[in-house]
């Protein structure tokens, strides 16, 4: 358990590394976007006759360096809030029922067995079953269930989820996978937003003055001007995987983790199979947040077919295979202790 | 030459100066861990006055159970030192145990909102106990691995690193093999 405390913060400083990277690469990412616009302008527009206009202030690409910065800030602020805030839930702080104190103790004693501050405890208004953690780092952490999960799961069960979103914490998943929610969403709007302004761009270019010098072409202002428009077609695509293949690897992760503060992987298992029989999507849980809940909040069918479509397009790995690292743990140890 | 051998030192003292630290923050750690224990057992020893004089009406002829669990109480809060206070704290949970055991004759006792609180409380607590205990275990382990490995156990003497005692298992009743119910249908208790 030593090796197990030790990796801990060999993760913590990896995510820490992973979310500098992160911000670095969609930072460049929009740099590349608008400044290399601006030179795809600037050399379409550089043999332009007298008078016509010039591309010479790259606005473009400072006003969407500007505008990166600006997302990657809000994103470290407000990312948590803004997450909690559109699952519309509510911070438990006097549990009126007994269900609701016993889900503040459960929290209360992962928080003691991952030697972590006790997280903020919320629940989500909704029937279907699920969880999810955020926050910036341990110290302003976030716990979320929905009510349904409440209602279903047995203590031991309970504690098994809980202890899966403390391990999220603890290791700072939380802070990569809020990060990775928020500029996934962001550059989906860019990509959107820019594939509509060019679209009507094209069809006013080609009735104006310019016709006639495009019609000689520069060569390497249209090679660029390919290029440009290729990566704005896939960022979202690529985003959205890179996303999916890093939420994938988190989840086994903070299972095992998440045993390790229980001791106890059977309840996680069984709590893992009571959420998957819920085919019910979660309505409150979008898109965007998908890959910080502890079951695929959207129909489990892609997770579920496993094989290449469910490698690349599922944001949680195939139920089963989850289930079944679990139970091998559960026999890992069994027969550690009879030794 | 003599760059060599700057660079040489350098490299020793940063070392130094690295494990020395090291073996300090896991030492606060480890102090830290255990101050987590005693926030949780200072809890149950607060809670068990409540449930005792919530269960004393209806259990008056339980008078000796009852009695254990607040004599058990006394020595806790009187241990001092890891293995004393594991010890009291072991009878303490078996007192308590056999009152919750024999609470269960008695229907009124369990449909009482009130006990029923309480008992999740105090079962909170004692879980609390037990995560607090692991983790101390676990840093503990830790600090006393690090502090006996070569080469840091050279540096050890400097910090005044004495080897921390664990939290074990003291009585031959928690140390039997538990009956476990792999069914998990077990109701939300």
């Amino acid at each position: 358990m030593t090796a197990g405390r030790g990796n801990l913060f060999e993760e913590q400083e990896r995510n820490r590394r992973r979310s500098f990277w992160l911000v670095t690469l969609f930072i460049m990412f929009f740099g590349w976007v608008g400044f290399g616009g601006d030179l795809a302008f600037y050399f379409l527009t550089r043999d332009a006759g007298p008078g016509a206009y010039r591309h010479l202030i790259p606005f473009i690409g400072i006003v969407a360096t500007l505008v990166a910065g600006g997302i990657a800030w809000f994103a470290w602020e407000k990312g948590a809030d803004r997450v909690l805030w559109a699952t519309g839930a509510w911070e438990v702080i006097e549990p009126a029922t007994p269900e609701q104190k016993q889900y503040v103790n459960v929290v209360e004693e992962m928080a003691i067995a991952a030697g972590q501050p006790r997280p903020r405890i919320w629940i989500v208004p909704d029937p279907d079953p699920n969880a999810f953690a955020t926050g910036r780092d341990p110290l302003q952490a976030s716990i979320a269930v929905t009510e349904g999960l409440l209602a279903r799961l047995n203590r031991e069960e309970l504690q098994g989820v809980v202890a899966h979103e403390m391990a999220h914490i603890a290791n700072w998943d939380t802070r990569l996978m809020t990060l990775l929610a928020a500029m996934l969403g962001a550059i989906a709007l860019m990509s959107d937003g820019l594939g509509r302004m060019m679209r009507g761009g094209v069809r006013v270019g080609g009735g104006s003055s310019r016709g006639g010098d495009k019609g000689k072409g520069n060569p390497l202002g249209l090679l660029l001007l390919v290029l440009w428009v290729f990566t704005l077609l896939i960022a979202p695509l690529v985003s959205r995987l890179l996303a999916m293949a890093v939420s994938r690897k988190r989840e086994f992760l903070a299972d095992a983790s998440g045993s390790q503060f229980t001791r106890n992987p059977l309840a996680l298992a069984s709590a893992l199979e009571k959420l998957e029989k819920e085919t019910a999507p979660t309505r409150t849980i979008t898109l965007g947040a998908a890959h910080l809940c502890i079951v695929d909040p959207a129909e489990r069918k892609v997770s579920e077919r496993g094989g290449i479509v469910g490698d690349v397009f599922a944001s949680h790995p195939p139920m089963r295979e989850r289930v079944a690292r679990l139970r091998g743990m559960a026999y890992q140890s069994s027969v550690v202790s009879r030794q | 030459m003599t760059i060599a051998f700057l660079v040489l030192v350098a490299v020793v003292v940063l070392w130094v100066v690295g494990a020395y630290n090291g073996l300090i923050a896991l030492k606060n750690q480890t102090a830290n861990a255990w101050k987590q224990i005693d926030v949780q057992l200072k809890r149950r020893h607060d809670l068990i006055p409540n449930l005792v004089n919530a269960v004393k009406g209806q259990m008056d002829f339980e008078k000796s159970t009852l009695e254990a669990v607040i004599s058990a109480r006394a020595k806790a809060v009187g241990a001092t030192g890891v293995a004393a206070t594991a010890r009291a704290e072991g009878e303490l949970s078996q007192a308590l145990g056999k009152l919750f055991a024999l609470a269960e004759n008695y229907p009124d006792l369990k449909s009482s909102a009130n006990v029923l609180q309480l008992q999740e409380e105090l079962s909170s607590t004692e879980n609390k106990i037990g995560f607090a205990r692991q983790l101390y275990n676990d840093v503990a382990t830790q600090y006393n691995t690090r502090q006996a490995q070569f080469p840091t156990n050279l540096v050890a003497g400097l910090t005044k690193a004495t080897p921390s005692e664990l939290w074990e298992i003291t009585d031959a009743v928690e140390r039997q093999v538990p009956t476990v119910d792999l069914s998990l249908n077990r109701p939300a208790s």
